[in-house]
């Protein structure tokens, strides 16, 4: 602030502190799956665009789907596909803890984080749960 | 010390956008999260089910008028989400000029991602 704003008669004012901003604070369960539930939201929508190039690609014909069937079971494309998964059941259960909130339950600070832990787990159980069923099926094939 | 607003509070309210519609984009996000429960638990079901089948098993379950039509269903449902959701990211993070055109251009690439998918699905399904 400069001396101009300041009324004459009146004393300068003090410089306000400034909010710590996120990268100096301690990293707690509540904002981690915060910025989380967030930040999968984004890559979920990236995904999404993985969803249409494969349905067009089903649309196109057996060779154009040959090509994306390539590419989703080779080594780089079974990590991505791993890490949507998780994020998908992240984001899931993320978004079912939030709509949970949004009937005023579960905001004592105990219920926020069993609800957070069980989200964290609940993600990490489903995702195992998928593939290892997704393995299966297709050793049975 | 800020300056003191000779406006009224009506003043400052008008033009600021429908008190009516406030809520709008809160609750169309929560539908479609509901929505999105049941078709993205469907989806994935299906994928595992599927796996390692090859493209006419594929497209033989495609279609099926239910997977079809939950397929379609899902598209229209994780866009609109998808594009609400993007849409408060930007407003919250980019703060220069580039702002309106990346809420244009969010709601332009998903609604056209949607009906490119519902058009492959479609094609898969209506195919003689």
């Amino acid at each position: 602030m400069d001396a101009k704003s300041t009324p004459p008669g009146t004393k300068a004012p003090r410089p306000r502190p400034f909010s710590p901003h996120i990268q100096i604070y301690r990293p707690q369960l509540t904002s981690v799956l915060s910025i989380a539930n967030r930040a999968t939201g984004v890559l979920l929508s990236l995904a999404a665009i993985g969803l249409v190039i494969w349905l067009s690609a089903a649309a196109a014909g057996p060779e154009p789907y040959a090509v994306v069937q390539r590419a989703l079971v080779s080594w780089t494309g079974q990590v991505v596909l791993f890490g949507v998964t998780f994020a998908f059941f992240l984001h899931l259960c993320g978004g079912i803890r939030h709509l949970v909130w949004d009937t005023v339950h579960g905001f004592a600070l105990r219920s926020i984080y069993i609800s957070g832990w069980s989200v964290v787990a609940a993600s990490a159980a489903l995702t195992v749960a998928a593939w290892t069923g997704g393995l299966l099926v297709a050793g049975w094939r | 010390m800020s300056r003191r607003s000779f406006r009224s509070p009506l003043g400052r309210a008008i033009g600021l956008g429908s008190a009516k519609r406030g809520s709008r984009h809160w609750f169309a996000e929560r539908a479609t999260a509901v929505a999105l429960v049941p078709l993205t638990v469907w989806f994935l079901a299906s994928i595992v089910a599927h796996a390692g089948s090859d493209y006419t098993v594929f497209t033989a379950w495609l279609r099926t008028p239910f997977a079809a039509g939950a397929m379609v269903l899902l598209l229209v449902a994780l866009f609109h989400h998808a594009a609400l959701g993007l849409q408060v990211v930007i407003e919250d993070y980019v703060h220069s000029s580039a702002r309106f055109a990346a809420l244009i251009a969010i709601q332009l690439c998903c609604y056209g991602l949607s009906v490119i998918g519902i058009i492959a699905v479609l094609r898969v399904a209506f195919r003689s």
